[in-house]
């Protein structure tokens, strides 16, 4: 059984919260407490049936809006898979959040309204989707009963949002036609809808191929902590803590470590207490080198014959995440896995219409606004790019004086 | 299926072990919340995998609220022993005392809403930087919210609409003077997969989480074990009972479930196929209203 993140992307109206619901109530993932519950709140609204929405929305201030404000995360199993949600808002004044959910997921579920078809929010779910370079995408036609359950419907708009799909190089998109509130083609295909010919949301969910997600070609091992246990019988004992972000090490391997370039070969890894010959991603593990270098936390771990690029200059896609402005000239730390420097947005090259994809000109950048920037660091940092191996290009700003993430970073 | 594909348990674990290591490496003086639930208990395997042969860098920390099961309290000495790491207890008891606190009134009267003042007495007492949970996200809805690294101010309070965006796996620690982090490195497993877990991993459990023979009353449906800390009623029949428990709290707020479930196999399929959810079923504290969760950590609960 392995593991399938993935993200929904919509709002309220588009029944985004109703298709998570329908989901974790036809996954049988919803208990009979859980269910009285929100038969309860659904009764107060007056409603005949019971609202699946009302599973999801989990603060108070979301439950008395009707709205979905901030990411929350769900889990389900089925015997192939276990899934985890990352249900997220749809309105542009929660970008931030949505791009919160997208960043470690693994699928989209774009949800469209049938009888609305592609949508500027569609647009907008679609090039975060693409920004945040999520691997597979769904795009899930909705309210399908509303429309007849019309095939010529649900073929208009796969062509306008194939368009849209090759003006982003999104890759990976599959399209279904469902009903969340009534069920079709969610776990079960759809009697209602027998002229399509592909698998059923879950269905697809539990059988879409994520391995090869996992880049096992660069390997990158961020140095998050050293073990020295320094007791008599370990006194040389010396352990790089960390996680395998990407590729496989094995013992033997040449190594390099960023930024210093200093140069060793593995002498031992260990996986959950045992000596192994390789470990590979996502797998925690500890290193030992043959050599006696300086290594600490934040530095980087990678094969010598296949080393990230090292620099003090970046060109990076921001998402701007702070209800303060962001203002070029300011400094701000750079967190990139274990690694956190000192660093400067030097200029704005221009403002990212996440509705349309205009790029218009800019002189700062204000919550949810999507920014081209350089920014330098004041130490070097290793890292890839982000649209090649998101392990490694992915960076937040923090702000020194508040000390809160203000930025997420892709770097180019 | 390659040999680099990975269960979704190594998956959950080598998350977990990322965030204990990140914790090591973020913070001066962190913690380990033990509660002597499975929960807690996992977290400590879960350490020693991230930091074996070395020491852990955290002590781990009990708060007692003086209600909890001797059994659990017998396992916390015995595993912080065999494992050779500090333990802290600090007692609520001693907090009421010093600090002529209330005790809530009537016939299950908890005191887990106490804890939270010892909780952040300690804190201040050893300076704590991050204090790290067993916390689920599937435990209850205002949880699914929170993040992994959840920052709190010097009250402790959780304020959910001013969280820090949590990006990838990349986590921010830094906090002002006076803040401190709560770290929830099992966010994203579900109480089935702890189960699943704890059978993998072989790890052993406090004896009440298997079934035995107690002397329970029945309360609109739940169980609740008999015992110094709650007042019977005249009315109350006390019942001897086949159970166990799906969730170790205090013997106060915290229902049995009738089991024959005498091992990790069948308590596994006896939850596979439950119908009720862990908190609904064992957890007397949360009914109270449809928030209780979010108003319980906005005032610094775990």
């Amino acid at each position: 059984m392995d593991l399938l993140r993935f993200i929904t992307a919509g709002s309220v109206d588009d029944g985004k919260s109703t298709l998570i619901g329908r989901l974790l109530y036809d996954s049988k993932s919803i208990m009979i407490d859980q269910l009285a519950a929100i038969e309860k709140q659904s009764k107060n609204k007056e409603q005949g049936e019971i609202d699946l929405a009302l599973l999801t929305d989990g603060l108070r201030a979301e439950r008395e809006q009707g709205i979905t404000i901030d990411v929350a995360y769900k889990y389900f199993s089925t015997p192939k898979r276990k899934f985890i949600i990352a249900d997220a808002p749809g309105h542009i004044q929660y970008t931030r959040n949505m791009v919160t959910g997208a960043s470690t997921a693994d699928l989209a579920i774009i949800l469209i309204d049938a009888r609305n078809g592609v949508v500027e929010q569609t647009r907008r779910h679609s090039i975060i989707t693409s920004l945040l370079n999520i691997p597979h995408v769904v795009v899930a036609i909705n309210k399908m009963d509303l429309v007849d359950y019309s095939q010529d419907v649900y073929n208009n708009i796969v062509i306008d949002y194939a368009e849209v799909a090759k003006s982003l190089g999104l890759k990976d998109v599959t399209y279904i036609p469902i009903s969340a509130v009534f069920g079709d083609n969610i776990v079960e295909k759809s009697p209602k809808m027998s002229w399509f010919e592909g698998a059923s949301l879950l269905h697809f969910l539990e059988s879409v191929e994520v391995d090869k997600d996992i880049n096992l070609t660069n390997p990158r091992f961020p140095v998050q902590y050293v073990i020295r246990p320094q007791t008599d019988d370990l006194h040389d004992y010396r352990g790089y803590a960390g996680k395998v972000i990407s590729g496989i090490y094995r013992k033997g391997d040449a190594i390099t470590v960023l930024p210093s370039g200093q140069t060793s070969t593995i002498k031992a890894i260990e996986h959950n207490g045992k000596e192994v010959d390789e470990v590979f991603a996502p797998q925690s593990a500890i290193l030992h080198l043959e050599d006696d270098i300086d290594i600490s936390r934040g530095d980087v771990i990678a094969k010598s014959d296949d080393l990230p690029k090292t620099t003090q200059e970046l060109d990076v896609v921001l998402c701007w995440m702070d209800n303060k402005p962001l203002v070029t000239g300011n400094k701000y730390l750079l967190q990139i896995n274990s690694r956190v420097v000192r660093s400067v947005v030097k200029e704005i090259e221009y403002r990212l219409d996440v509705n349309t994809l205009q790029k218009t000109e800019a002189t700062s950048a204000a919550l949810n606004d999507v920014i081209k920037v350089k920014i330098k660091t004041a130490s070097p940092v290793p890292y890839d790019s982000y649209s090649e191996l998101r392990e490694n290009g992915g960076a937040i700003l923090i702000d020194e004086t508040s000390h809160v993430t203000v930025g997420a970073c892709m770097i180019q | 299926m390659s040999k680099y594909s990975l269960d979704y348990l190594d998956h959950l674990e080598s998350e977990a072990i990322h965030i204990f290591r990140e914790v090591a490496g973020q913070f001066e003086r962190p913690a380990l919340l033990f509660s002597g639930g499975k929960d807690s208990i996992t977290l400590v395997q879960l350490a020693l995998k991230a930091f074996r042969p070395g020491k852990f860098p955290f002590p781990l920390v009990h708060i007692d609220t003086g209600h909890n099961f001797p059994e659990a309290l017998a396992y916390r000495d015995e595993l912080a022993k065999t494992i050779g790491e500090k333990l802290i207890v600090r007692n609520v008891e001693d907090t009421i005392k010093a600090k002529h606190l209330t005790e809530p009134k009537g016939k299950f009267a908890s005191r887990n809403a106490l804890q939270t003042y010892t909780l952040l007495d300690t804190i201040e007492e050893f300076k704590f930087d991050a204090c790290i949970g067993g916390a689920r996200r599937d435990e209850e809805k205002a949880r699914a919210k929170e993040r992994i690294f959840s920052v709190r101010d010097e009250f402790g309070q959780w304020d959910p609409k001013l969280q820090r965006p949590e990006l990838w796996n990349t986590y921010n620690g830094r906090i002002s003077k006076g803040e401190n982090v709560r770290v929830f490195p099992i966010s994203n497993w579900t109480e089935l997969d702890v189960w699943n877990y704890i059978r993998r991993e072989k790890i052993e459990l406090p004896s009440i989480y298997f079934s035995h023979e107690r002397d329970v009353i029945d309360h609109e449906g739940q169980l609740v074990a008999v015992s110094d800390f709650i007042k019977l009623d005249p009315t109350d029949k006390v019942l001897r009972k086949k159970v166990r428990y799906r969730t170790v709290g205090d013997m106060t707020c915290t229902a049995a479930v009738e089991s024959h479930a005498s091992n990790i196999d069948d308590i596994i399929s006896e939850i596979t196929a439950t119908k009720t959810s862990e908190r609904g079923e064992t957890r007397i504290d949360d009914k109270v209203s449809e928030a209780a969760m979010e108003d319980r950590k906005k005032n610094g609960y775990f």
